[in-house]
């Protein structure tokens, strides 16, 4: 026993190492800049300010802006990656020809770079050149050509929710396709013979039995979204009229263009209790519904 | 009971479908990279192009130094630099911590792990302004070193959990016959349990590797020039300065997400594996 725990703490070391180095000590540090005024990379005195720079944001009427377009691109993208990954995965699923390919095509979205992603949505939605407005216009779907990403703030807001959700419900997707796996073949061959349809097995079986892993991919993606920030940096640069800036982006901004690195390292720990906190209610969450499904 | 004839017309329309969405944007990426420029600022857009042409992936690969298509080559080889020299740290760490933390007992196991889970959580912006005082104080700012150590963060965590989660699904029994024969701990990993995990390495591997080529906001901070910035940068800095070579971002688009493209469809089967042991499960 105490040869194991010797062996585990010299087979650990490395990565205690790396984690304290690049995560603890840097978190702690940004917890103590958040509470002097530092404006600028170099060593130095700084005056103490307490919990000034926390006061400043909640007093901040950008942030709350940016926090509504977080939390809508967060409901709207999580929803929708849900919906169109739970549909994809009934579908790789299914008896399909050439699944294989099918496959792989539902692979492609997750392994392009984001910043791909979005540099590609960004030339397809180009006011003058780009293949949306073509399309659109010659199939008479719209009157003229429009600036999908330039002078509306809401519809630009919506085509970054357009750029995330087509990339990310195929991991969405192959998350549940996973949870699928679980489910024993054997309910849905008692359920037909107790003359239950597909669609009565569908909410019967499927979604009860899948509801763990719906709520694992909740969280991961309530969290990924709730971070956005390289898709709306290539896509929109957080424009027209600040109308696509996100928490994570405007930190950015007022850390490394305004270099109030106070500032943005108390605004990156509000982001972390947010999260925190959406975690906490998650399980809560999930929690509750396991307890129901035992009873 | 077969499958009706309805059921089985729908769910292939309904595939074909969901491919024409996913595949349309790609394809159209893949079309602006090939065709001239001509074809791509002509006002309505010509569905069939007047010439196609390789010139911008001939640029890409072998044109002269101080272009924008060099800088993209450039970028490319210092994400693969970064992106290999960070899977492979994080491997050796992640093995090692991952077997103590899934066959070792000791005090706090269960905390530690949950503790390098943690860190995992944490979003990067929260660190990102004390690495960069860090960093700008050690002389790593625009290194490939430097950004291999950050990368670690994000890598290690990982790869301890995905792997401490893998060497758990693995039976005892053969461990501890070596064991019974005189191999010792460290003898009975490397012979009898590395051997048998080759897929839990190789999705370890394939998530790590893809986490570091897609990585954007560490690298947007902590690089700037051609010596250490990586591939997304490079894209996002030339899409950003409006630059109408729209050509010229799709090749290097195409370009970036080759490495990730193949790599992903020649290992899938390991990475559907690793999504059902690595992080439902867990």
């Amino acid at each position: 026993m105490r040869s194991q725990a010797r062996l585990a703490a010299l087979l650990l070391l490395p990565a205690a190492i790396a984690v304290f180095g690049v995560v603890l000590y840097p978190a702690a540090r940004a917890l103590i800049i958040s509470f002097y005024d530092v404006d600028s990379p170099f060593a130095g005195r700084y005056p103490f300010v307490g919990l000034r720079n926390y006061t400043d944001i909640l007093g901040d009427s950008r942030i709350w802006t940016a926090a509504g377009h977080t939390l809508y691109f967060t409901v709207v993208s999580t929803a929708a990656e849900l919906l169109f990954g739970l549909a994809l995965a009934l579908l790789l699923a299914a008896p399909l020809r050439l699944r294989w390919l099918f496959r792989a095509v539902v692979i492609l979205p997750w392994a392009l770079p984001t910043i791909v992603t979005g540099a590609m949505w960004r030339l397809i939605l180009n006011a003058e050149y780009g293949v949306a407005n073509a399309l659109l216009t010659q199939l008479g779907l719209q009157d003229g050509y429009r600036s999908w990403l330039g002078t509306d703030p809401f519809l630009a807001l919506n085509m970054v929710v357009v750029a995330d959700v087509w990339k990310n419900t195929s991991l969405v997707a192959f998350f549940l396709l996973a949870g699928l796996h679980t489910i024993p073949r054997e309910l849905y061959e008692v359920a037909r013979v107790d003359g239950a349809g597909p669609i009565r097995s569908f909410f019967r079986i499927t979604v009860p039995l899948l509801m763990p892993t719906i709520a694992v991919v909740l969280v991961l993606r309530t969290i990924e979204a709730f971070k956005v920030f390289d898709i709306v940096y290539v896509m929109t640069g957080g424009g027209p009229a600040s109308g696509t800036q996100t928490i994570t982006f405007f930190t950015y901004l007022q850390a490394f263009s305004s270099q109030r690195f106070s500032y943005g390292a108390a605004l990156a720990y509000l982001t972390v209790l947010a999260i925190l906190m959406l975690a906490l209610l998650y399980l809560r969450l999930l929690r509750q519904n396991q307890l129901r499904g035992l009873s | 009971m077969t499958p009706g004839r309805g059921y089985r017309i729908f769910i292939h329309v309904a595939a074909l479908v969901a491919s024409v969405v996913i595949l349309a944007p790609f394809v159209w990426l893949l079309y602006t990279s090939l065709v001239g420029q001509n074809d791509l600022s002509t006002v309505p857009l010509r569905w069939w192009p007047s010439h196609w042409t390789l010139a911008r992936y001939r640029d890409i690969f072998a044109g002269r130094q101080n272009s924008v298509a060099a800088e993209f080559r450039t970028a490319v080889v210092n994400s693969v630099i970064v992106a290999t020299g960070t899977v492979l740290v994080s491997l050796v760490v992640g093995v090692l911590g991952g077997y103590a933390l899934a066959r070792l007992r000791f005090p706090f196991r269960r905390a530690s792990l949950m503790s390098f889970l943690v860190t995992y959580m944490l979003p990067p912006i929260t660190l990102i302004i004390p690495l960069y005082l860090l960093m700008s104080r050690f002389g790593l700012l625009d290194t490939k070193l430097g950004l291999i150590i950050v990368y670690c963060s994000l890598a290690i965590p990982f790869s301890l959990w995905t792997m401490s989660n893998f060497f758990g699904t693995l039976p005892t029994e053969l461990e501890e016959a070596a064991r019974v024969d005189g191999c010792s701990r460290l003898g009975a990993l490397v012979r009898i349990i590395l051997p048998l995990s080759r897929p839990g390495i190789i999705a370890t591997a394939l998530f790590a590797f893809l986490l570091c080529w897609d990585e954007f906001l560490y690298s947007l901070i902590f690089t700037s020039t051609a010596n250490a910035k990586t591939i997304p940068v490079a894209i996002a800095e030339f899409t950003g300065r409006n630059a109408v070579d729209f050509g010229l971002i799709a090749a290097g688009g195409i370009v970036a997400s080759l490495p990730p493209l193949l790599l992903t469809l020649a290992l899938q089967r390991y990475l559907i594996g690793g999504l059902s042991s690595g992080a439902v499960k867990g």
